[in-house]
Order: C-alpha cells, then structure tokens, then sequence
C-alpha cells in the first residue's frame, strides 16, 4: 500500500515552472488533506492508540463474536425454520440455511446453554468492541480517503464490518429489553444483518490477522519502537505526538474488562435462573412472578388474549391426526397416563429457568390416540390471539422424545393462567416461544 | 499479476476475498433491504456515522473535559512531581466509574428510562425499579472508586512522610 501512495505521489502531475501557487495549494490539499482537522496523523494525540492496544482488543473480539455468530446460527437453527413454515420468520433465507438440521432434544440443557451465551457474551463484549472502534478511529479519517479499487472496496467492506456489528448489537439489545422500535421485524433484521456482517467480518479477519499476530508477537514495547511505521503494520494508529499518559495501556483494557465484568454481573443471573436470578439487577429477567410458577414467562395471558372463558369448563383440546380426530376436555387429558419430565424454559432473549417438575400426556401418547404410530411431527396451535408464535411445528425427534409433554401441572400445582393453563407444550432443548401455550389444537402428520 | 495490481490495487487473492465477501454481503443485503429500504438504510449507515461522528467525539470531549476540571482541581500540577501524580489519579478515580455507569447505561438504557409497555405487558413484572437500581450500582462503583483513591492517597502520603 505505502509502495502505491509513493507512486501516485510521484507520478502526480507536475505542472511547468512556475505554477501557480493555487494549483500548489490543490496539490497539497490531494495529498495531505485538509491542513486542520484529524485527517492530520498529528489531530491524534492518545498515547495509548497503537497496534498492540487494537490487536489485543480484536483478538478477544475475534474469538467472542465468533462465538456469539455461531451460537445465533445455532438459535435459528433450533427453531426447525425448514420444518414447517410457521416456524420460518425467514422465509426468503435461500442458501443462508444451508447449515440447518435436526435440532436434537439432548442434552436438555442445551438451547439454555447456547443463547444464554449468545445473548450474555453479546453485552459483555459491548465494551471491547467500543474499545475496539475507538482504537482505530484515526483510520477512519485517513488520507485521501480512498488510494485504489482495492482500497476503496475493502472501505465498503469497514462499513458492512461496523454499521453491521453496531446494527446487530443494537437490534438485539433493543429486542431483549422489547423496545421494539427497530425498522422491521427482529428476526429479519437481526438474521440478515448479522450475514452482512459476517461479510465484512470475514474480509477483516482475512486482511488483518496477520497484522494482529505479528503486533501480538511485538508487545506493546515493540509497537512503541516501531513508530508507526509500516513493519509493524501499524501505520496510523500510533500517534506522532502523543500527549502526556493519564492512563496506560494496560490501564485502559483493564478498564474495558471492569465494564465488560459489571454487565456480566448485573446480566447473567437471568440465564442461570434460580436464587441467583435477583442478582441480574439491570437484566430484564432479573425477577420472576410468586407462587407455584416461580419461574418467569415470556408472555401473560392478558397479553396473548387468553381469558378466563376460552379455558373453562368448556375448553377442548383437538388432536387430528392420519384422517381421525378426536376432542378431549382437561379431565380426559387427566384420566391418561401421566408423565413427569423435569425441563427448563430457555427464550431466545437469552434468560432462562433452571428444571422445573412438569407433567402431563406424552405428545407421542397423543399422536397414537389418533392412531399415528411411529415418527411424526406435529403443529401446536394456541389459542391465542394474535402474536408471533401462535403456533409452532415440532420435528419428529421432538415428538419421540418421551419427555415431551403436553403439560397440565407444573411444580405440583395446575398451570397458572400464565404459564399455559389449561396445557402446554414442554419439549426439551427446544426454544420457549415453540413450548407452545393454551393449546388448542394438536395436528400430527408425517414425518417431513 | 502486475496488471491486476496497477488496476487494483492489491493482489489478485484480495480480489478474489473481496468478490466473495460482497456476494455474500449483496445476497443477505437485499434481503435486509426487502422490507423497510429507508428505515434499514438509517438504521445501518446511521449506527457507523452516529458512533463515528457524534457519540465517539462526544464522550472524547467530556473526557476531556473532566481531565481540564481535574487539572484545575489538583493545581495544574503538570508532571511537577507529586501534583502531576495526584492529577492523574483523580482523574482515572473518577474516568473509571464513570465509563462502567456508562456503559450499563448504554446497554440498559430503554430498561432504565422506563420499561416499554411490551415489557410491562408480556413479562407481567411490576413497576419500574431499573432506574433506582442504576443509580445504587453507580453510586456503589463511584463510592468502591474514591475508597480505592482514599486507600492509595493514605499509602503515598505515608510514603512521601517515611522518605
């Protein structure tokens, strides 16, 4: 790159003796830019900017958004999108489900484990990552602001790597907090942005890993001799007047991992559940309801629109199923084997509950009282009006698995209104929103 | 390779990482764009020039400016020895707590100004504690500061009375 400015800077044209001193100025401005402001190496006076300081902040970005990317696919994938599409937000996806299979219902633990993840490791990085874009700022006042093709397409590339990280950061904490302002729909914006991200992502790590190792490998010593010259790759981060230290180096990421520390303290007690819960004090699952169904729900009956009469006396399940239907009241579903299953509740919000004691039917048991034996899905419809999720396909894995249940009662008690009375679905490892609620309607077919 | 490199700019291996990344970029990029093109577009542009252009300057210039109210406070004591010292440590006593509330206000702030009404209505949890809570953690991480400051300003003096 410094061999190519060189070149342009050489082979800028030269105008014949005694040019005037205004085509000087304009060849000046083309070159070195403004003469005030920080496209001037000079405008950037923190002594604590340099290769080592941003290496160190990308590494730990480089391996914590891998993990929260890869735990995001990992949640669209155990929505079962390709099963049925009730359970696709995105339905245009393409080749972007290339990945998608079977999510399994063992170890039961398992979608607690990886969005409690993606959504905590995605606040605590909130920190490095401004740490990180604070580190290379200077760059984004470079001059001239673009020198080649390749230049001007790996800029592109910046702005797909910041607005999208700051896009999906943004989205995601705003949809975990229900602050729904954001243009769209979250699983659309969140999914699709994080691809584009992903894009700029990968260029980045392409382009600049080795940079980051060799600094890595210098020290924050040997960042300091090289004086931001080019061996050390890095051209533009040291500043050539650095003003008096307040903080070192070591002092400002030992700062970003106390904030990065503080969020994971007021944060992670919503996906561990139990009496650590309290402890999430800013979290939005912090707390929880009272009574039997001490764990939090996702969404109230007031809200869903489920009222005291649609569960009543009156109210009837219906399982369809290999061209048989058959209806039965609560007492029915009461007078069939019952079953215990001890599962979480795990929302892709990121909280989570610890095994709460459900019982209930076995899906599979319902599925045979229609006469379908052996492998089948299954779409649950609630009766709830209105919402994203009022109904739900689950795969034939799911529905095999003897400890998913339609549940009745839960923790020794009946379901309160809130968590699903008069029956629900609980499914293990499988996302909240498809354990599906006041359950109306149960069709079993084949095995896609 | 060389014709590549005049035209380009970089190797022909950049070209060909670059092809692929905004192939994959446009496919999902038409599909973020398929709703909302205006809003998208804001939110996305807007999130790298906000960040870039006003939030970063902006909490550049308050440090800034606490770090002139903490010059003034300690008696402009440039690198003069023990007032210099006293600058800087005032300075990070404060800076630190500082940007850790800041930060849980970032990333907590729709909480802390006021749950929005999908909250209130789809958790069914009541009342609005987030803003107190915010305040008790910034008051406990300002108050852990000045006692580390007390702890190390009580050290340095002994020291400076020892020598």
């Amino acid at each position: 790159m410094d061999e190519h400015t060189d070149r342009t800077r050489r082979s800028a044209p030269v105008g014949p003796e005694g040019s005037s001193s205004r085509q000087d100025g304009l060849r000046a401005f083309l070159r070195d830019g403004p003469p005030l402001g920080p496209t001037r190496p000079k405008f950037w006076r923190s002594p604590i900017r340099g290769p080592w300081t941003t290496s160190v902040l990308g590494a730990v970005l480089l391996v914590g958004l891998t993990l929260v990317a890869v735990t995001g696919l990992l949640s669209y994938a155990a929505y079962n999108p390709d099963l049925t599409p009730v359970n696709d937000k995105t339905p245009d996806k393409g080749l972007l489900g290339f990945y998608l299979f079977a999510w399994p219902t063992d170890p039961p633990w398992l979608y607690r484990l990886t969005q409690g993840v993606h959504v905590t490791l995605g606040i605590v990085l909130v920190p490095v990552l401004l740490a990180k874009l604070w580190s290379v700022i200077p760059l984004f006042f470079a001059w001239p602001p673009v020198r080649s093709v390749a230049h001007a397409l790996e800029r592109l590339s910046l702005l797909c790597l910041v607005g999208g990280a700051l896009f999906v950061f943004a989205t995601g904490l705003l949809n975990v907090q229900l602050e729904y302002v954001f243009p769209g729909s979250f699983y659309v914006l969140h999914f699709y942005g994080s691809w584009v991200f992903l894009g700029g992502f990968a260029v980045h790590v392409a382009t600049k890993a080795p940079t980051m190792v060799r600094a890595l490998r210098e020290g924050p010593a040997g960042a300091k001799e090289s004086g931001g010259g080019a061996p050390s790759g890095g051209a533009g981060l040291l500043s050539p007047d650095p003003a008096p230290a307040t903080l070192s180096r070591g002092g400002l990421l030992g700062m970003v991992g106390l904030g990065s520390l503080a969020l994971l303290a007021v944060t992670v007690g919503q996906s561990i559940g139990g009496p650590l819960r309290s402890t999430a004090v800013l979290a939005p699952r912090g707390r929880s309801g009272a009574g039997p169904g001490d764990f939090p729900v996702n969404n109230t009956a007031a809200r869903a629109g489920v009222g005291e009469d649609d569960v009543g006396a009156g109210w009837r399940l219906t399982v369809r199923g290999g061209g048989r239907e058959a209806v039965l009241s609560r007492e029915d579903l009461l007078a069939l084997p019952q079953h215990d299953a001890a599962l979480p509740i795990a929302c892709v919000e990121g909280w989570s509950t610890q095994n709460q004691d459900w019982s209930g039917v076995r899906l599979a048991d319902l599925a045979g009282l229609v006469g379908v034996w052996g492998p089948t899905a299954v779409v649950v419809e609630s009766l709830q009006r209105g919402g994203s999720f009022t109904s739900a396909g689950l795969r034939a894995n799911q529905v095999g698995d003897p400890r998913s249940l339609l549940a009745l009662r839960v923790n020794g008690a009946d379901l309160s209104l809130d968590h699903g009375y008069p029956a629900r679905v609980i499914v293990p490892a499988s996302p909240g929103v498809h354990n599906t609620k006041w359950v109306g309607r149960l069709t079993f077919g084949e095995s896609p | 390779m060389t014709v590549v490199r005049r035209w380009y700019g970089a190797s022909a291996l950049h070209l060909l990482l670059m092809a692929g990344a905004f192939a994959l970029i446009g496919y999902a990029g038409v599909r973020l764009l398929s709703g909302d093109v205006v809003g998208v577009l804001v939110w996305f542009v807007g999130a790298a020039v906000l960040h870039d252009l006003v939030f970063l300057p902006g909490y550049t210039l308050v440090d800034r400016g606490w770090r002139w109210v903490a010059g003034r406070l300690t008696g402009r004591g440039r690198g003069a020895g023990g007032d210099g010292r006293a600058r800087v440590r005032l300075t990070n006593h404060v800076r630190v707590p500082a940007v850790v509330s800041a930060l849980l206000f970032l990333v907590y702030f729709p909480l802390i100004l006021g749950p929005s009404e999908s909250y209130l209505s789809k958790s069914g949890l009541p009342g609005h504690p987030f803003a107190g809570r915010w305040l008790l953690v910034c008051a406990f991480l300002f108050a852990a500061s000045a006692l580390v400051g007390a702890v190390r300003y009580a050290r340095a003096s002994s020291d400076d009375h020892s020598a």
